[in-house]
């Protein structure tokens, strides 16, 4: 009975599930409350991106040349953006770890489960060691939220503002993927079912999905 | 349970072919940049790749592509709310930008 309206495609389907005589929506109680949360984050970085937007288009100094502020000297070689490029690289690379975990917490797997979730969490702090490099190396070249030896000073608030959220995102995002990791390992999910692997993964996506948006309009723009 | 159990079965080449396009679309985006492409081209490609790198995200590895459809508008129509935001602030700057034009041209 309640098979046949849940298969109702398209509209018909979400009329039916939020008309009839039961729960919405078909997952997973922690699910949807990460899902909720993740879109009032979604409001939290699009306000500080456009708060970004606003400033940039409004200010009367030049805008500091991102891809010399963030260019590396390597064997003598100058490459442009190339730390920004790592770390997306880097998250990039834990996001494809945590989506193998979620599939083998659903297969019962929970050593390799344990291991790509660690996996994870090591990618996430490299990345957050990395962003305090990046942060030291323009508090040493005299860049603050109220000041900028390069140009526009609202480029200091928007940097440090939000980089700063981002990289306390993912340093929250290695905490909670270590403590579900060593429940994962001790089999305290055994009972409850591995949900909360998918859950975490989540929360993992998004920090990472944030993280192509700053990419592209703080330091590519 | 037994039916979101179900549905996470992918396997795992997904996931593999999913992060490769990933790099593929930031070693992209990073092309953009190292190239120098200005102007226009340069703004329509950051968009772009990042869109790609983005629904992928969200639809593959967030499993937002098998959830349903009451689920997916649920998640993905208030951020209409922050188009609308982006407009407005985009006519405020310019209007600000104006009048900082005017008045402090000698900043």
């Amino acid at each position: 009975m309640t098979n046949s309206t849940e298969q109702a495609p398209g509209w018909k389907g979400v009329v039916n599930d939020w008309a009839a005589d039961k729960e919405t929506f078909n997952v997973p109680w922690g699910k949807l409350m990460m899902w909720i949360f993740l879109l009032s984050d979604t409001f939290i970085f699009s306000i500080f991106l456009t708060s970004y937007m606003t400033v940039r288009m409004s200010a009367t100094a030049e805008w500091p040349m991102t891809s010399e502020v963030f260019a590396l000297t390597i064997a003598g070689q100058h490459v442009p953006l190339l730390l920004i490029a790592i770390m997306t690289f880097i998250l990039i690379t834990s996001s494809g770890t945590m989506a193998m975990a979620v599939n083998y917490a659903y297969r019962g797997d929970r050593k390799k489960t344990f291991i790509l979730m660690l996996a994870t969490a090591a990618l996430g702090a490299t990345f957050v060691g990395m962003q305090a490099f990046e942060w030291s190396k323009l508090i040493e070249d005299g860049v603050r939220p109220w000041e900028n030896p390069m140009g526009a000073e609202q480029f200091g608030a928007s940097f440090f503002m939000i980089t700063g959220f981002h990289g306390m995102h993912v340093t929250a995002g290695v905490i909670y993927l270590i403590v579900i990791a060593n429940r994962v390992r001790n089999g305290f999910y055994e009972k409850k079912g591995y949900d909360i692997v998918e859950i975490t993964g989540l929360y993992w996506h998004f920090v990472d999905l944030v993280w192509v948006f700053i990419f592209a309009f703080f330091y590519l723009w | 349970m037994t039916a979101t159990t179900a549905e996470q079965q992918h396997p795992i080449s997904v996931y593999l072919k999913v992060w490769l396009l990933l790099f593929v679309l930031s070693g992209f985006s990073y092309m953009v940049d190292f190239y120098q492409v200005q102007g226009y081209l340069r703004w329509t490609l950051i968009l772009i790749f990042m869109f790609l790198k983005a629904g992928l995200i969200i639809a593959i590895f967030m499993h937002l592509a098998w959830e349903k459809l009451a689920l997916i508008y649920t998640i993905l129509l208030p951020t209409i709310a922050i188009l609308v935001l982006i407009a407005l602030m985009a006519i405020e700057a310019d209007y600000t930008f104006l009048t900082r034009l005017i008045y402090f041209r000698f900043v």
